[in-house]
């Protein structure tokens, strides 16, 4: 349709290529290795031995500590590791001009999603009602949101949805099933995909916290190439 | 001496190596720490099969780095070159039927989203929403998949369009965000679960650096367009779209 190919078509083949070869090892790597380890984990940390017996009247929230502290470390190593997000902070150092460093970036989402998945686990074990939590988080974006940079918010609502990719959702998911399935009356359906919808809210606002933080996104007035 | 500057080549070529797959490993140790963690002090368990879990990982490692390489001089100029293509012949309709086939293309082939219709259809078979027969499994998971594969092809237009236009973003994501809140409200109880979910899978990782690229390109070759507040946002648009949707699929249906 351009008919004019790309000036370095040859080199940016042979870069697609080890995109394609790259994330074909990295995913047979991470099914040999990661995530069957994290899903015997995630259902031994929930099971009766490291919890105790669940009494009739329902879960004690006091007896998940290792579950929470489980949930928020597994969420922020994967997130670190997720490679559409470096793919996003390489370009957002970029073009801030390197007012936002990629590596803080992948910090501050990484944060956020750690806090997302260990509310998201503290919630299925109380069972309190998803839209709750989801309905009171978009309320704070949206204050965040007016009082954040102008140029971090498109950034923030894009670390939203990058997050939940490729690492992070099925050791995260795994979480959420063996939770679910270690309490008696909660519904997998409903209860075990929570998780990710939390993993992708608290994103938004730790990135807007840490534009804040640093104050870049405001001197990102054009990049380099304005 | 042509054998000597061969060889500092070479080792130039291996600290290179080196530095890439450095960088990867930093990326993957808190994993490793994590695991290690919990694995020795809260479970005291012995590794399960320690020589599948290292080899894996070394495969992750190179993997990575891989990838990490192929994104700088493949996947970013790829994109890039595409928006300035398209911003150099000026034609509207063009870019548009290429942010669609772009969205469409990549979401429709998704693994992730193969296998939750698959399972929304088995979910929705035993539920009685559909008969509960091989055909009508294969048909409704074909129509979910082609459902968020055309919500993302039309994302990434109304996204493309926005940073033409130069639309603040937020007005956009936060009034999709009441449309699919009031919709939840309305909607079959059992499509809600896979409507939040689809949302999330079909911005993969190959999708994700191509889209961040051509909205950063053309928010970068576009006069009065700064790349910060307009080049980024796509993969937002992409990640809401498929939820009011897939809702509007269950209501549908």
């Amino acid at each position: 349709m351009l008919r004019r190919a790309p000036p370095n078509l040859r080199r940016a083949l042979v870069g697609f290529a080890y995109v394609l070869a790259g994330l074909t090892l990295f995913l047979v790597g991470l099914e040999a290795a990661l995530f069957p380890l994290g899903e015997i984990m995630a259902r031994q940390l929930t099971s009766v031995d490291v919890i105790g017996e669940v009494s009739a009247a329902g879960p004690d929230w006091r007896d998940f500590g290792w579950v929470y502290a489980f949930g928020a470390a597994i969420g922020f190593a994967t997130t670190v590791a997720e490679p559409a997000l470096i793919a996003v902070s390489l370009k957002a150092e970029e073009m801030s001009g390197g007012a936002l460093s990629a590596w803080g970036l992948r910090v501050a989402v990484a944060v956020g999603v750690a806090v997302g998945v260990a509310l998201g686990t503290f919630r299925i074990v109380t069972g309190t009602p998803l839209p709750y939590y989801i309905m009171a988080g978009y309320a704070v974006v949206i204050v965040l949101t007016w009082r954040a940079a102008k140029t971090i918010v498109p950034l923030a609502y894009d670390s939203g949805g990058v997050t939940t990719s490729t690492v992070t959702v099925p050791v995260v998911t795994a979480l959420g099933l063996g939770l679910v399935s270690a309490i008696p009356g909660r519904n997998p359906l409903i209860d075990g995909f929570g998780l990710i919808a939390f993993a992708s809210l608290f994103p938004i606002m730790s990135v807007m916290g840490y534009a804040m933080l640093v104050g870049g996104g405001k001197r990102g007035g054009g990049g380099p190439r304005a | 001496m042509p054998g000597q500057s061969r060889r500092s080549h070479a080792f130039a070529m291996a600290r290179g190596l080196f530095r890439v797959l450095g960088g990867s490993f930093r990326d993957l140790l808190p994993i490793i720490l994590v695991i290690a963690f919990f694995q020795i002090v809260v479970l005291r368990q012995p590794f399960p099969d320690l020589e599948k879990i290292l080899s894996g990982l070394v495969l992750v490692v190179v993997g990575l780095g891989l990838f990490v390489q192929g994104l700088e001089i493949g996947l970013f100029p790829l994109g890039e070159g595409m928006a300035h293509g398209f911003a150099r012949k000026g034609n509207l309709t063009a870019l548009l039927a290429f942010a669609f086939c772009l969205g469409f293309g990549t979401t429709v082939a998704e693994p992730a989203l193969i296998a939750v219709s698959a399972k929304a259809a088995e979910v929705a078979g035993t539920a009685g929403a559909i008969a509960d027969t091989e055909s009508a499994r294969g048909t409704y998971a074909l129509q979910l998949r082609l459902t968020v594969a055309f919500a993302v092809g039309a994302a990434l237009v109304l996204g493309v369009f926005r940073i033409l236009k130069g639309w603040p973003i937020q007005y956009l994501i936060i009034g999709g965000y009441a449309v699919v809140v009031i919709m939840t409200g309305f909607a079959p109880p059992e499509i809600v679960g896979i409507a939040y979910d689809s949302g999330g899978v079909t911005t993969s990782t190959l999708t994700v650096p191509l889209v961040t690229a051509l909205g950063v390109g053309l928010a970068t070759v576009i006069r009065g367009r700064n790349p910060l507040l307009d080049g980024f946002g796509l993969i937002a648009f992409a990640s809401l779209s498929p939820m009011i949707f897939v809702l509007a699929f269950g209501m549908i249906l």
